[in-house]
């Protein structure tokens, strides 16, 4: 029993929240795909930039000598969600309009998206060093536990207030996401823009503003995540350019263009990378008296360091098994 | 005045032009067949109209309004709409959501224009919970021109409405248009199946390497022996 609520612990909790930081990014991912065609390799710093963001407005937030039991950041999160959607529609006119006007093809799109990337992370390590930061200044972690009231469990299924945050959060998104799509007049819009955008523009629909929200949206998520995740671990310049890989396979594995699948990836990637370093040992470590003594203490399918190559392995199965993904998404 | 007219226009893709000052008018009443070998220019006069591609000379207007290289999202706002020949509805998406991605330039309720459309297109009832891929051509091309006419348009551009139907279809396809002109909708189309198209034709136009050749009423272009011959597959009057 001990050995399960470990494992709920350490692998389920964490396969959770990485898996909806995943989520999140990976909806953002593909619903550019789908509207622009093109890979937005700059998707991981948007979210690191969206964490900068929330942090910048919790400082001025508390250099108003507000303070509160709960970290400032959940108040600051919405000013900074809209900080980064402005910010994200102003990369796409700066960088990738201008070249969209001129028929650019959309690698030519993904490298400019690269260079976006450079001067997002430049900004930040100019403006905020190459250090890492903390939401936790003032307040603490809330941590819960709770005890099951068997007997002979020592050990308490704990996770921590922003674990609980973030998935509440992607939950929500997700329905938001489902209703603004299928309910709205503007949702229906992007999705027929994403299935035919010739067709979409001869219906009268504006793609601009279909690209406008589509940004806006990406750019809310992305802060959303960067934020969850910075509030999990720590803020650093490099805090989701790490994870801009396993995003990126998850938005692929789930089917391009297609935001429910891009959840699906999501979770699966997140999933299988928290069960994938998980050591199993643990669950021989009753037994450890029986066992020969060949048997390792610490059996992991891969170790925590090579954690990135999960994704990897998911994507090549994926594009070898069902290269459209999940949910069949777009593949031009 | 004519409703749409185009005007000496030169036009193409890039390359060398495609039209080369083509004329084409229709009035409000008129069910208009644009007619001619392949590569003639058919096409490619339905997207000059409809600011899908560049005309570099010459002039297309529309109820007195000048609309030479309008982006379509505006004309569609103006009374035009355009069903493409492929790709013409929304895969991915619902056949009443189709409908309603046709009323995108609307705001006011257009439940009455969904009502009508399902009224001249029975079998889409049935069907309107389903994705439009689950459907056959012809049922396909029923949504695509329903589509074009939620925007509840005063000129619709029908870019060869019965390419890839069977006999069956093309004959129920062309009697719906009849319908919708009788509605009010002036309707101007590129058709492969010539003289089936120019017998419901009130003018007909009949283009070769992307100049006027022939110009006159349905029945006209149907008689005229020359007209038979070199495009409607042999002289044969009924």
């Amino acid at each position: 029993m001990n050995e399960a609520i470990f494992f709920f612990n350490n692998a389920i909790v964490s396969g959770l929240v990485i898996g909806s930081v995943y989520a999140l990014g990976a909806i953002g991912v593909s619903l550019i795909f789908g509207i622009l065609r093109f890979a937005h390799f700059a998707h991981g710093d948007m979210m690191t930039m969206g964490a900068f963001a929330t942090f910048i407005v919790s400082l001025l937030i508390s250099g108003l000598g507000l303070s509160t039991s709960v970290p400032i950041a959940y108040f600051a999160l919405p000013i900074a969600v809209a900080l980064t959607a402005a910010a994200a529609l102003s990369f796409d006119k700066m960088f990738y309009a201008p070249l969209r006007n001129r028929g650019a093809k959309p690698v030519t799109l993904l490298v400019a998206s690269i260079g976006v990337t450079m001067i997002i992370q430049g900004l930040i390590r100019l403006f905020f060093g190459t250090g890492s930061h903390t939401f936790y200044e003032e307040t603490s972690k809330t941590i819960f536990q709770i005890r099951l009231p068997i007997e002979g469990v020592r050990r308490a299924i704990t996770f921590t207030e922003p674990q609980v945050v973030i998935v509440v959060l992607t939950i929500l998104v997700v329905v938001a996401l489902r209703l603004f799509l299928t309910r709205s007049r503007f949702g229906k819009a992007m999705r027929a823009a994403s299935d035919n955008s010739d067709l979409a523009e001869a219906s009268g629909i504006n793609i601009k503003q279909v690209v406008r929200i589509t940004w806006m949206i990406a750019g809310g998520l992305a802060c959303l995540a960067g934020t969850m995740l910075a509030l999990d671990v720590t803020l650093k310049p490099d805090l989701a350019f790490n994870i801009v890989l396993p995003i990126f396979a998850a938005a692929i594995v789930g089917g391009l263009g297609h935001p429910y699948g891009a959840i699906i990836g999501g979770y699966l990637i997140g999933f299988a990378e928290s069960l994938a370093v998980f050591n199993w040992g643990i669950f021989l470590r009753p037994y450890r008296d029986q066992l020969p003594d060949w048997v390792p203490a610490n059996i992991s399918i891969v170790p925590t360091e090579y954690k990135l190559t999960v994704a990897f392995v998911i994507l090549i199965v994926a594009l070898l098994v069902r290269p459209t993904g999940i949910l069949r998404g777009s593949t031009t | 005045m004519s409703l749409i007219s185009l005007k000496s226009a030169v036009a193409g893709y890039g390359g060398p032009p495609v039209l080369n000052g083509i004329d084409i008018a229709i009035d409000q009443n008129d069910i208009g067949v644009v007619v001619g070998p392949n590569g003639a220019g058919k096409s490619t006069a339905l997207k000059a109209i409809f600011g899908l591609i560049r005309v570099s000379a010459g002039s297309v207007s529309f109820d007195g309004t000048d609309i030479t290289n309008r982006p379509a999202h505006e004309l569609v706002a103006m009374g035009l709409s355009f069903v493409p020949q492929n790709q013409n509805v929304f895969g991915s998406l619902t056949v009443h959501e189709n409908l309603e991605m046709g009323a995108f330039s609307r705001t006011d309720d257009f439940s009455e224009s969904i009502a009508s459309v399902y009224e001249i297109f029975p079998p889409l009832i049935e069907r309107k919970r389903q994705k439009t891929t689950e459907l056959s051509g012809g049922l396909r091309q029923m949504v695509a021109i329903g589509r074009g006419l939620m925007s509840k348009p005063r000129l619709i551009l029908l870019d060869e409405p019965s390419a890839g139907l069977s006999p069956r279809y093309t004959a129920e396809i062309l009697e719906r248009i009849i319908e919708i002109s009788a509605n009010g909708v002036a309707v101007l189309m590129v058709e492969q199946n010539a003289r089936q198209a120019l017998e419901i034709a009130t003018k007909g136009f009949v283009l070769a390497n992307g100049k006027n050749l022939f110009t006159g009423t349905g029945r006209e272009l149907i008689e005229d022996p020359e007209v038979a011959r070199s495009f409607l597959g042999g002289w044969n009057p009924t």
